[in-house]
């Protein structure tokens, strides 16, 4: 286990250094002129300057490549991720602003995502060929097949539009007064978790509310691929010797699914969590510019739209790195819980 | 497994049938579609003919049969044409990247040692960025367009097929008849090609035809989020994005706008729907634990 777990964090430089490279490749596409947006912090430093060539001089952007990549690199291991046009803040600050509300909408979708796909799949593998099991996995190829974007658009016509239930944004109008009121402590900037430290269950309840659209959207897609995972594992479970073994000893049949045959074939859906951390993190930049939430997915379109370059790479960059460390921490963790996977 | 018994059972099985119909249907729109719907000017057909220059969307009518969008964009002749653009994205993203992505797996596999740790720590890299960011990134980069839009779809979707592959030749490798071909003293790239590829191909169809889907479903994401297609151009994705200022109809009557975005929506999911069913009902049929 040490021996994995070292060449895991062994490797993480290389892949951290190669992800960077890949980014900054795709800078060096760019012009000289269109290049230097991504060293400028502040609209301020180009006063003055009539003469961008002069800037172009004073940034390097005309020297030799790994050059203008070492003071990149350096500016970005800084924090210095040049300055956001479309944010109208340095590419640092307006991540971290709204990094919190991509936090929370992840961390609201996790729970259904992966309980309601695993519910569907153990369903559907335990009325193998019987008409639940063809209803789910229809439901499934239809969840599969239908664009985010246009199912989003969708919800938000019916139950915003007709119903009037769920509402875009992130909070009602009156709530968003509170929450900027001296009186309301901005612990972390979520605004459930901040409504329940500052014992304020309405606003809990309005976040909650303006959640419900966005994260269903993103369930349905992940749903039909965990289920299908969890269904072909849980059929080959349930052939094993072991089960059978289980059901000769005279055990109960919901004991035998659920204690012993869910639990095993639950071992190959975790390995795919890496893979699905990445899937979800795409996914949030539709939702967060469909249900106007302002995060870093949205920030990511907003930015893409209006060609700001440091916005667009600063965001890609961030993103990288962090779905990288959650990665290994998700790898590394099952490795010491499962000793199976690391044998792969 | 032999092609023609998996043809067969593929036609059997009436969800892949299903499936089948499906694209037929749209292979047939996308092949006639300057009969379906002719271009008022035939040297740019893709660009959508507009019905005025007013914003708001019109209801469908006789000569709009689905009514247009905003901007006056004729709906139909966008779902026609747009057939088209799907086919295009589709077919060669999905045969260039599938294509890379089963050279680097085999070479990988075939020769191991380093050069097997070089390209899959490169798969890893061209990994960890979100497929959706990463296109983000470089169609902003190389700026707006069809042709930049399939670049970056290529670019970002080799490396599923490189793993697959590589995965499949390994498990070959060591069979009997590759050993024997070793043996027998045929060369590199015959093995790979006769003995190696032809054997493992299967799987890597199967996620080839899902992935027609789902590379469809990320360009129009692209033009939806602004950043596809030109205005204009016939693109279900970029018809939706019409529509979304218009989602809430008007006062009194929140779906008086709905023909915007359900009928492109209808057409974007029909044609994802189909390449799934039939990549679904091909994995059953090769999946000897399932059966």
């Amino acid at each position: 286990m040490i021996a994995y777990i070292a060449r895991r964090l062994l490797i993480l430089p290389i892949i951290l250094f190669g992800v960077s490279m890949l980014i900054f490749s795709m800078i060096m596409m760019l012009g000289p002129y269109q290049r230097l947006s991504t060293y400028i912090n502040d609209p301020a430093q180009l006063k003055g300057a009539e003469d961008i060539d002069q800037l172009v001089s004073k940034y390097g952007l005309n020297d030799p490549w790994y050059e203008q990549y070492g003071r990149w690199i350096g500016g970005v291991l800084k924090g210095d991720f040049g300055w956001s046009e479309s944010a109208g803040a340095p590419v640092t600050k307006a991540i971290a602003d709204r990094f919190p509300a991509t936090l929370e909408l992840a961390l609201l979708s996790l729970v259904p995502v992966i309980f309601g796909g695993i519910i569907l799949g153990v369903l559907s593998a335990v009325h193998h060929n019987k008409a639940l099991d063809h209803t789910i996995r229809i439901f499934a190829v239809i969840g599969w097949s239908f664009p985010s974007f246009v199912f989003g658009l969708i919800v938000l016509m019916i139950f915003y539009g007709v119903l009037g239930w769920l509402p875009p944004g992130r909070l009602s109008n009156w709530a968003t007064e509170i929450v900027r009121s001296a009186d309301f402590v901005s612990y972390t900037g979520m605004y459930i978790l901040d409504g329940i430290l500052n014992f304020n269950f309405s606003i809990v309840l309005d976040a909650i509310r303006h959640l419900i659209a966005p994260v269903i959207t993103i369930s349905i897609l992940w749903w039909a691929f965990i289920l299908r995972i969890t269904r072909s594992n849980m059929l080959e479970t349930l052939k094993k010797d072991y089960i059978r073994t289980a059901r000769a000893k005279g055990l109960a049949d919901n004991i035998v699914v659920y204690k012993h045959a869910v639990r095993n074939a639950l071992i190959p859906v975790v390995t795919v969590a890496g893979q699905m951390v990445l899937g979800l993190a795409g996914g949030l930049v539709i939702v967060e510019s469909i249900f106007n939430i302002r995060g870093l997915g949205q920030f990511m379109a907003n930015a893409a739209q209006q060609l700001d370059y440091p916005g667009v790479l600063g965001g890609a960059l961030y993103f990288g790195f962090l779905l990288i460390l959650i990665n290994l921490f998700v790898d590394v963790s099952y490795a010491v819980i499962d000793p199976r996977i690391r044998l792969e | 497994m032999e092609w023609q018994e998996v043809v067969k059972r593929l036609l059997q099985n009436k969800i892949s049938l299903l499936g089948i119909l499906i694209i037929l249907f749209f292979i047939i729109v996308a092949v006639f579609a300057p009969w379906i719907a002719p271009p008022r000017d035939p040297d740019a057909p893709y660009l959508i003919p507009r019905a005025g220059w007013s914003i708001e969307p019109q209801p469908p009518s006789d000569e709009y049969i689905f009514g247009t969008t905003e901007g006056q964009y004729d709906i139909f002749y966008g779902i026609v044409w747009g057939t088209r653009t799907a086919f295009r994205i589709g077919l060669i993203v999905v045969g260039i990247s599938t294509s890379i992505g089963i050279v680097l797996g085999t070479i990988a596999a075939y020769y191991g040692g380093w050069i097997d740790e070089i390209l899959m720590r490169i798969t890893d890299i061209f990994m960890s960025i979100p497929f959706i960011i990463a296109t983000i990134v470089l169609v902003t980069i190389l700026g707006q367009g069809l042709t930049n839009v399939m670049i970056a779809l290529i670019t970002f979707s080799w490396m599923s097929t490189a793993r697959l592959m590589r995965s499949q030749v390994l498990s070959v490798k060591e069979d009997e008849f590759v050993q024997a071909a070793l043996a027998l003293g045929a060369n590199d790239f015959r093995i790979i090609f006769r003995h190696i590829i032809l054997n493992t191909i299967f799987p890597v169809v199967i996620q080839a035809s899902m992935r027609m889907g789902s590379m469809v479903i990320t360009a129009s994401t692209l033009s939806f989020l602004g950043v596809g297609t030109p205005e204009g151009y016939a693109d279900w994705g970029q018809m939706i994005s019409f529509a979304r200022n218009w989602i809430l109809g008007v006062e009194g009557n929140p779906l008086n706008y709905w023909y915007t975005l359900i009928i492109p929506g209808v057409a974007i999911t029909l044609f994802c729907l189909s390449w799934n069913l039939i990549g679904d009902a091909f994995r059953d049929i090769l999946d000897p634990k399932l059966n």
